[in-house]
């Protein structure tokens, strides 16, 4: 197994910049940039994973020049927003791990009321009730879940016996399906998903049985059509629909799928170079910045592009996974391992929209398409799988 | 191991039922769960990488094709239409700049300000300017709007002065189609009109794009091909919204080629005020090329009505005039001949050999087929006497002529005047011509489904019955006189193949024959059109076309007859008899006599066109003799 590829950081750095060097200012200068460094050095953080993330963020503000139309002041706003969700990330990474399964329950608990006083009293845009108006803020709580989630399931199952008993199960599938329920009744199917992935990836994670994992798929393709008929909404529906036929309504609902379709298709192999990309270019793809980020970087890079994009994509999930095989604590694996597979899934549903084999749902691409909440979330997530990945030894009293 | 995993492992660890590790159970499925997400992940991407192969490899012609017709679009940049010019060069049918105001709603700065300052300097009415303000609001935002069009100059100066606090106003030109002569050409040279569902099928839609005009009438629509020149095309780079990004690409339109007529602006409006009051038509030829000089038909129209769509009330006023001035006169009206026929109906007598030039006749007040009961009078009531076929001619005979046709015979009479022209369109370049008809036994027999009667072959020998021609056939019929047999189509654009087949008698003598007794029409003691006589030497024929039958035992009395019902006048001629240069054939409607209505006005128009200065003025007075 590759699993132990995870180096421990050089501990007690900083000695080498003590030697030599003449005294005097230059020598002070040297020392307090020798502590900076040291602190530095205390930070706590993976760099293979910065690494890889970097690197998507740097194609994104590649991807996202181009497709603001060469928007200086646009690709200014984003390097900040990016650098703030990278210190955010480095920020979470400082915190013990067990903070956050301290603050899970409650987290959870008042996140499900949030979600019920959503949807009594939440504000209503775009046909759907999602946000909760607080006077200073306005937010859906809904998206807090997606890491309140998993964090909940991890702390519940982490203090039973593993792998979970089925009481347990039972249990934890009620507090998956508690806030799914209430979420999909905002309604925001794509966050319910999400939501509910996360939890069941965690149940995964724990080692539930076979026998329910299969009881679970037969479960989804039974309540498929249940949901065409009783949950969805002609405007879901429709999304779905359009996919199989996007011609349909070419000018309609299939409008995005299509013009995404011919922005990558006539990206070719090679792509049609930076910039170059007509369809971005044209505004004929819409969310050019945002849900569609790749549909611009795929014409103008191409397939070659694509795989590169992909492979760092891959390469940040392969080490999330790592990460949480080397876990020590249950709890930290666990969700270590959904945060990784929730990230999949981010990518997946992203991409296989643009590239018209997902419904068009509003989920963005990580790291690459421009968007607030969305950003704010995954690098959270990402930094408490720094922190897991550091098992602190004053933090060592998780199991 | 590190001495946290020391201390780590000196925790109490809970043992199951089997005193298994149940923590160390719960990793190792962990790890065999976390290598299946990984391979998870692997598909994942597989099918990601595998879907974009598809759509990037297999699929990359189709959508790059797409891709690019997204991107371009093609505006064709219409050609400017040919102008027409007369024979000495002056514009008949012109193109002038019209100027039209228009705003861009994006590129305006206050909007509702810009509106009230262009309502205000343009004087535009509410009404005007709540349409504009629809237009604005539904329309894309970078779609010039019309504010207004035909703009005077006044109008532009005011709006060039408020440029500066109007951004987003421009000031477009665009040709218009003028016909500076209005009425005076407007059934030869036609108009254009806005393009119609008819002129849709005819036309070649690729050909027509942006193009606002297409020639409805007369020369405008014959060669409507060469006036319209060849668009040109703009390849242009869209957005989404069909916003024009960048030119890719242009093709210079054709100009359409500028049109000569043979026409001669001065005399065709010499030859329509001739015509006084009349309705009526000229047609003056050059014998010697077959050049149209003049073709008038009277009442005519405003072409310039038509160029952008004619008001329903203009046109519907137009179409109940009683004169129908749209009708055209020259060439699709057709009249019986009258008198006029007589020069061809001589020449065809003396080619079948039934009459001697010499010969004298006696010619009595009427004629009478053997064994039928029924007089063909002449117009004289007493008859002329004993005459000569120059006689005759002179003095429009109709017992001679009777006599002729009889014995000639519908056929051979049917085959000379064919041969002649009259019967068959003359082919001149110009749509909507009648054929008119020289009456024939198996023309009766297919559209009456009856017998030749020889009465009728009687009065045909006078241009009466069933025949029919139009004004254009007798002037070409005039200049074949002239010419003394050469023939050339009416043409009033040059091109080649203008020579027809010349008509050639059995002794060329008869044309002196027949042409001496057009001459003496003028210039003779007894001439029917003497009073025209000028010093330069014309030869013609009068001619009355009879509207209303008189009664055997009748009279025609013009006095007592309404305007509407009297005969219509006709006047054949050409001039100068030696070496002629001009052929006219006139008619006016209810006319009275060829002699006293249309002979001076042909005199007025031969002088004009043989550049004569009458000193004296030719007078025009009706008569109900003379013919």
């Amino acid at each position: 197994m590759a699993i132990k590829l995870i180096r421990k950081r050089p501990t007690g750095g900083g000695e080498r910049l003590h030697r030599g060097g003449p005294l005097g200012s230059s020598a002070r200068w040297q020392q307090k940039a020798a502590s900076i460094l040291a602190v530095i050095r205390r930070i706590n953080y993976d760099p293979v994973l910065l690494f890889f993330l970097m690197l998507i963020a740097a194609i994104g503000l590649l991807a996202g020049y181009s497709a603001s139309e060469q928007s200086v002041v646009w690709v200014e706003k984003s390097a900040f927003r990016f650098a703030l969700a990278f210190l955010l990330m480095l920020a979470i990474a400082q915190i013990p791990q067990r903070f956050f399964f301290s603050i899970a329950p409650g987290l959870f608990g008042v996140v499900v009321l949030l979600l019920v006083a959503v949807y009594l009293f939440g504000d209503i845009g775009k046909g759907a009730r999602r946000w909760l108006d607080l006077g200073f803020i306005r937010f859906q709580p809904a998206e807090i879940l997606k890491l309140g989630m998993p964090m909940m399931l991890a702390w519940f199952l982490a203090k039973r016996p593993l792998p979970p008993r089925f009481l347990d199960v039972l249990l934890a599938l009620v507090l998956i399906a508690v806030p799914t329920a209430l979420i999909i009744l905002q309604p925001d199917l794509g966050t319910a998903i999400l939501v509910m992935m996360a939890g069941i990836f965690v149940l995964f994670f724990a080692g539930l049985s076979w026998w329910y994992v299969l009881a679970f798929v037969l479960a989804v393709s039974a309540a498929a059509p249940l949901m065409w008929f009783y949950v969805m909404h002609d405007y879901q529906k429709e999304r779905v629909l359009t996919l199989f036929n996007p011609m349909a309504d070419p000018l309609g609902a299939g409008y995005h799928t299509i013009q995404s379709m011919i922005a990558i298709g006539s990206g070719g192999i090679w792509g049609k170079g930076w910039l170059q990309g007509t369809q971005s270019h044209l505004n004929f793809l819409p969310e050019g910045t945002t849900d569609f980020i790749l549909a611009v970087y795929a014409e103008e890079f191409g397939l070659m592009g694509l795989i590169i994009l992909f492979s760092l994509y891959l390469a940040v999930i392969w080490r999330g996974l790592m990460i949480a095989a080397n876990a020590e604590s249950a709890a930290g694996r666990m969700l270590a391992a959904a945060i990784s597979m929730t990230f999949l899934v981010y990518v997946f549903v992203n991409a296989g929209m643009v590239i018209g084999i997902l419904p068009v749902v509003g989920v963005p691409l990580p790291l690459m398409s421009y968007g607030g909440t969305a950003l704010v979330t995954i690098m959270i997530a990402l930094g408490m799988l720094m922190s897991i990945r550091t098992q602190r030894s004053f933090l060592g009293h998780e199991r | 191991m590190s001495m946290r995993h020391a201390w780590r492992s000196a925790q109490p660890v809970p043992l199951d039922d089997h005193g298994v590790d149940s923590r160390h159970v719960a990793r190792q499925i962990f790890r065999r769960r976390i290598l299946l997400a990984a391979l998870i992940a692997l598909v994942v991407f597989a099918i990601l990488i595998w879907r974009a192969a598809f759509l990037q490899v297999d699929r990359h012609v189709h959508f790059s094709e797409l891709a690019e017709s997204n991107r371009t679009r093609t505006l064709v940049i219409p050609p400017e239409r040919g102008r027409i010019f007369d024979d000495a060069g002056r514009v008949v049918a012109d193109n002038i700049a019209t100027f039209q105001v228009q705003i861009t709603r994006e590129d305006a700065t206050n909007l509702k300000q810009e509106l009230s300052l262009l309502q205000e300097a343009l004087n535009l009415d509410d009404d005007t300017m709540s349409d504009l303000r629809e237009r604005i609001r539904f329309g894309r935002s970078f779609d010039p709007m019309l504010v207004k069009s035909d703009l005077t100059p006044f109008e532009m100066a005011k709006i060039a002065q408020l440029q500066p606090w109007l951004p987003g106003v421009e000031i477009q030109s665009s040709l218009k189609r003028v016909y500076p002569y209005g009425q005076l050409l407007a059934h030869v040279v036609g108009y254009v009109g806005r393009i119609n569902v008819a002129d849709l099928k005819r036309i070649n839609p690729d050909v027509y794009q942006g193009t606002q005009y297409i020639g409805k009438s007369g020369i405008e629509r014959q060669y409507e091909d060469e006036l319209h020149g060849t668009p040109g095309h703009k390849e242009v780079e869209v957005d989404a919204l069909g916003r024009v990004v960048r030119v890719l690409n242009i093709v210079r339109p054709i100009a359409g080629k500028d049109i000569h007529l043979s026409l001669d602006v001065p005399l065709q409006g010499i030859a329509a005020a001739a015509l006084g009051g009349f309705s009526g038509a000229v047609v003056v030829q050059d014998p010697r090329t077959g050049a149209i000089k003049a073709m008038v038909s009277r009442p005519s129209f405003d072409p310039n009505l038509f160029v952008d769509g004619i008001s329903q009330k203009n046109y519907k006023a137009l179409l109940d005039d009683p004169e129908r001035p749209l009708f055209d006169r020259a060439m699709t009206a057709t009249y019986p001949p009258g008198s006029t026929i007589k020069p061809v109906m001589a020449l065809a007598g003396l080619q079948a050999g039934i009459i001697d030039p010499n010969k004298k006749f006696f010619a009595g007040p009427y004629f009478q087929i053997p064994g039928d009961e029924h007089h063909y009078r002449d117009w004289q009531k007493w008859g002329h006497g004993w005459v000569t076929l120059d006689d005759a001619i002179t003095q429009s005979c109709d017992v001679y002529f009777y006599d002729l046709a009889f014995r000639l015979g519908i056929d051979k009479l049917h085959q000379f005047l064919t041969e002649f022209g009259l019967g068959t369109k003359t082919g001149i370049d110009l749509p909507g011509e009648s054929a008119g008809l020289v009456p024939s036994r198996e023309w009766k027999r297919k559209t009456k489904n009856q017998a030749w009667y020889p009465g009728e072959t009687v009065i045909a020998g006078i241009g009466q019955g069933y025949m029919l021609s139009t004004i254009l056939q007798l002037a070409q019929a005039t200049s074949t006189l002239a010419e003394s047999g050469k023939r050339f189509r009416p043409w009033l654009v040059k091109t080649n193949e203008l020579a027809e087949p010349s008509i050639v008698m059995n002794h060329a003598s008869y044309w002196s024959d027949v042409r001496h007794g057009m001459f003496d029409v003028v210039n003779g003691p007894k001439g029917t059109a003497r009073r025209i006589a000028a010093p330069y030497l014309i030869a013609g024929k009068t001619g009355t076309a009879q509207v209303f039958t008189v009664a055997q035992n009748a009279r025609y009395n013009a006095k007592a007859l309404a305007q509407k019902l009297h005969d219509h006048a006709l006047f054949i001629g050409f001039a100068p008899y030696d070496d002629p240069r001009v052929a006219v054939a006139v008619i006016a409607e209810h006319g009275g006599s060829g002699a006293g209505t249309t002979a001076p006005m042909a005199r007025k128009i031969m002088d004009y066109a043989l550049g004569y200065k009458a000193g004296a003025p030719v007078k025009i007075e009706l008569t109900n003799h003379g013919d």
